[in-house]
């Protein structure tokens, strides 16, 4: 296993780098002027002058090879700095920068990160939480009425996207019933009961869109790997051998059939951060989906490329996750 | 012999339907039969004769819808088994009654340890301690011939082989002291040497322990082997019933008599090649209002197609479900 964990972990690494010199090639093809936004009163040689300012004078690969050296070696040692209190060398390093608002990148990032976890990840815990379960019931009662109304739901949640459901809770919830705030409040502070339930409310309708999405398609997974499960032979012998129904479902039928699910889980992650974006742009939720469409609109090609990369790295990651997740549930890959 | 002894199992005109989409499959027919204790009965008949669905209607094993049994009697030491709660019948599997599956390739969970699987049924049947269970469990895989026991109860099913595996199967089956064991075709899976340790292993379990054994197979060779008494079955129904001996020496139905032809001959010439029996195996998908096999039968007249012909008695503990009798029978 930590063998197979090495090897999986070797074979990340020039993964990224690939990638990284692929989003920073394409990004720099792309025709957007970091200038272009200004107003037109500036002249053409002073134009010229921020343009260099801003690194753009100097050849490609330069310009790849000391992006790298500032993502990866001065950031994270910024992070360091900034966790432990020390100072590595004379804490003086260039930091990637965002072109629009000349600050760093990763602070950008870093302020705009709870809201979208928040939104993200509760949706994700909230979809897993809803799914399993009427996965394993649809599966074990199969075609009765629950299972046809989760076959009916899970249809919805899956053909139709979340920019439609998102307007249509937005137009039932808030508009008509006013029963939740349509914006989400990014500055809200939770400091007692009340602001609580205030946050709550304002992260109800993001989370269930998102949820709804994701929850279509766990249950329809989770459903088929119960289905396939539960004709296998050994369930037979579990029930032979006197096991209460309860155990041979949720305990001999329900382990082998997460072990595909796990993995899905795993892989969904950096896919409902994807998703997250046109959420948080409808709920006018401030987290990272609304950074990267900003610093697209504006050019920022700093902090687009950097956004980019991150989710990159959140694929790569999460499918090491997901290929341990696998060795660690199947017995018969952990011992190969 | 077992004449007279009080049976342990007693089955009568048990009936059992799967009602699937495409119409009813009537699997089993009215089938009769009893098991005494230690005694070993061999079930034969080629595949789809309703040998399993028969033993798994017994345990009520069979996935409900489809099947459902129809009628019938199951008695368990005099005790009625189609009557019982289900706390009473999850005691009866795998506490009375011991199951031994076809494919041990897929018999036992990939992911739970042999020793999980083994303790299992030792801790809800026996309720015993974890660590009394380990121990027991330790004895059992040694029971089954599987060396080093104790150091094999943390290893994974995928971890053992074939026939390893079948003796897995065997020590869970055994675990709780079963008074009867129904073994469905557990050699079928595994190649002829392995099948031969194992019906080895079963002969000698079979007297140090004294239950009562159900041994399904397509095997005659195989019944001829280990068993006391065989129960013959086409087209769900019990056809023929006998000794073993009196079975190869006095076969009454047509359809015994062909299987005893298809089988190898050790004196004889040997023929061109293996015979089969002629034919399609029966449809099954209406209660028989004829016999099952007169399609395939050389001595068909009439009333075979007219009648199902009843189980009747041709010598002192054999019986046959047929019309016609062989002209030299005794
Ligand atoms: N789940 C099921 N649904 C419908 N028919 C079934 C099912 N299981 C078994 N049968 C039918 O029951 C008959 C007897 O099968 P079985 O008892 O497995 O035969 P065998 O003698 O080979 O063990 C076969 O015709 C089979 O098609
Ligand atoms: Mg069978």
């Amino acid at each position: 296993m930590l063998n197979y964990t090495i090897r999986r972990l070797m074979f990340a690494i020039p993964t990224l780098f690939v990638i990284s010199f692929i989003i920073f090639a394409i990004l720099d093809l792309s025709p957007g002027d970091p200038t272009g936004n200004l107003p037109l009163t500036i002249p053409p040689d002073v134009r010229e002058k921020i343009r260099e300012s801003l690194g753009l004078g100097q050849p490609f690969p330069i310009r790849y090879l000391k992006w790298c050296q500032q993502f990866f070696v001065n950031e994270p040692l910024n992070l360091i700095e900034n966790w432990t209190g020390w100072t590595i060398g004379d804490g003086e390093r260039l930091r990637v920068t965002s072109w629009s608002t000349r600050s760093p990148v990763v602070d950008l990032i870093a302020e705009r990160m709870p809201q979208t976890l928040w939104v993200v990840g509760m949706s994700y815990v909230v979809a897993i939480l809803i799914a399993i379960p009427i996965g394993v019931i649809s599966a074990y009662r199969q075609y009765s009425l629950f299972d046809q109304i989760g076959t009916f739901v899970s249809m919805v949640g899956f053909s139709v996207p979340t920019f439609f459901t998102g307007l249509i809770l937005i137009v039932v919830f808030s508009v008509n019933l006013g029963w939740l705030p349509s914006v989400y409040d990014t500055t809200h502070k939770v400091t007692d009961w009340s602001s609580f339930w205030v946050q709550v409310r304002q992260m109800a309708m993001p989370t269930m869109v998102l949820a709804l999405a994701t929850t279509a398609q766990l249950s329809r997974f989770m459903r088929a790997s119960m289905l396939d499960n539960l004709n296998q032979d050994y369930v037979r012998t579990a029930r032979a051998k006197g096991l209460r129904e309860r155990s041979v479902v949720l305990i001999h039928v329900l382990r082998n059939s997460m072990i595909p699910v796990v993995t899905v889980i795993a892989l969904g992650v950096p896919a409902i951060f994807g998703g997250a974006i046109i959420t948080e742009q409808i709920f006018k939720v401030n987290g990272l989906g609304a950074l990267l469409i900003i610093g697209i609109q504006g050019a920022d090609i700093p902090l687009v490329q950097t956004l980019t990369f991150l989710f990159a790295v959140l694929i790569v990651f999460f499918n090491l996750i997901a290929d341990l997740l696998y060795g660690i549930l199947d017995p018969r890959i952990r011992y190969d | 012999m077992p004449d007279g002894a009080e049976p342990i199992l007693d089955v009568s005109d048990l009936k059992t339907i799967f009602r699937t989409r495409d119409g009813e499959v009537h699997a089993v027919n009215n089938v009769s039969f009893s098991v005494a204790p230690g005694e070993l009965v061999g079930v034969v008949g080629e595949s789809g004769s309703g040998k399993s669905v028969t033993m798994m209607s017994l345990m009520g094993l069979l996935p409900s819808p489809p099947a459902e049994i129809v009628g019938g009697d199951i008695r368990f030491d005099n005790e009625d088994v189609r009557k019982m709660n289900p706390t009473r019948l999850r005691a009866l599997r795998g506490g009375d009654i011991g199951f031994i599956f076809q494919d041990p390739m897929t018999s036992l969970n990939p992911v739970f340890t042999v020793g999980y699987q083994l303790i299992e049924p030792l801790r809800i049947h026996l309720g015993l301690s974890k660590k009394q269970a380990r121990i027991r469990a330790a004895e059992l895989l040694a029971l089954v011939g599987i060396p080093d026991a104790s150091k094999r109860l943390s290893d994974y099913p995928h971890q053992f082989s074939g026939g390893m595996r079948q003796r897995v199967m065997i020590a869970i089956a055994l675990a709780c002291d079963p008074k009867v064991l129904i073994a469905d075709e557990p050699t079928t899976a595994l190649d002829v040497t392995i099948q031969a340790q194992i019906l080895e292993l079963i002969k000698g379990l079979r007297q140090k322990l004294g239950m009562a054994i159900i041994w399904i197979t397509h095997d005659l060779g195989v019944v001829a082997e280990i068993a006391d008494r065989v129960l013959v079955m086409y087209g769900g129904q019990v056809v023929e019933h006998a000794l073993v001996k009196d079975l190869f020496a006095r076969p009454q139905h047509p359809y015994t008599r062909a299987l005893l032809e298809t089988l190898p001959r050790v004196d004889g010439a040997r023929e061109e090649r293996l015979r089969s029996i002629e034919g399609q195996p029966p449809n099954l998908s209406a209660h028989p209002s004829s016999c099952p096999f007169a399609p395939r039968c050389g001595h068909v007249h009439d009333r075979c197609r007219s009648e199902n012909p009843a189980r009747r008695m041709v010598s002192a503990g054999h019986d046959v479900a047929c019309f016609w009798s062989p002209p030299n029978a005794g």
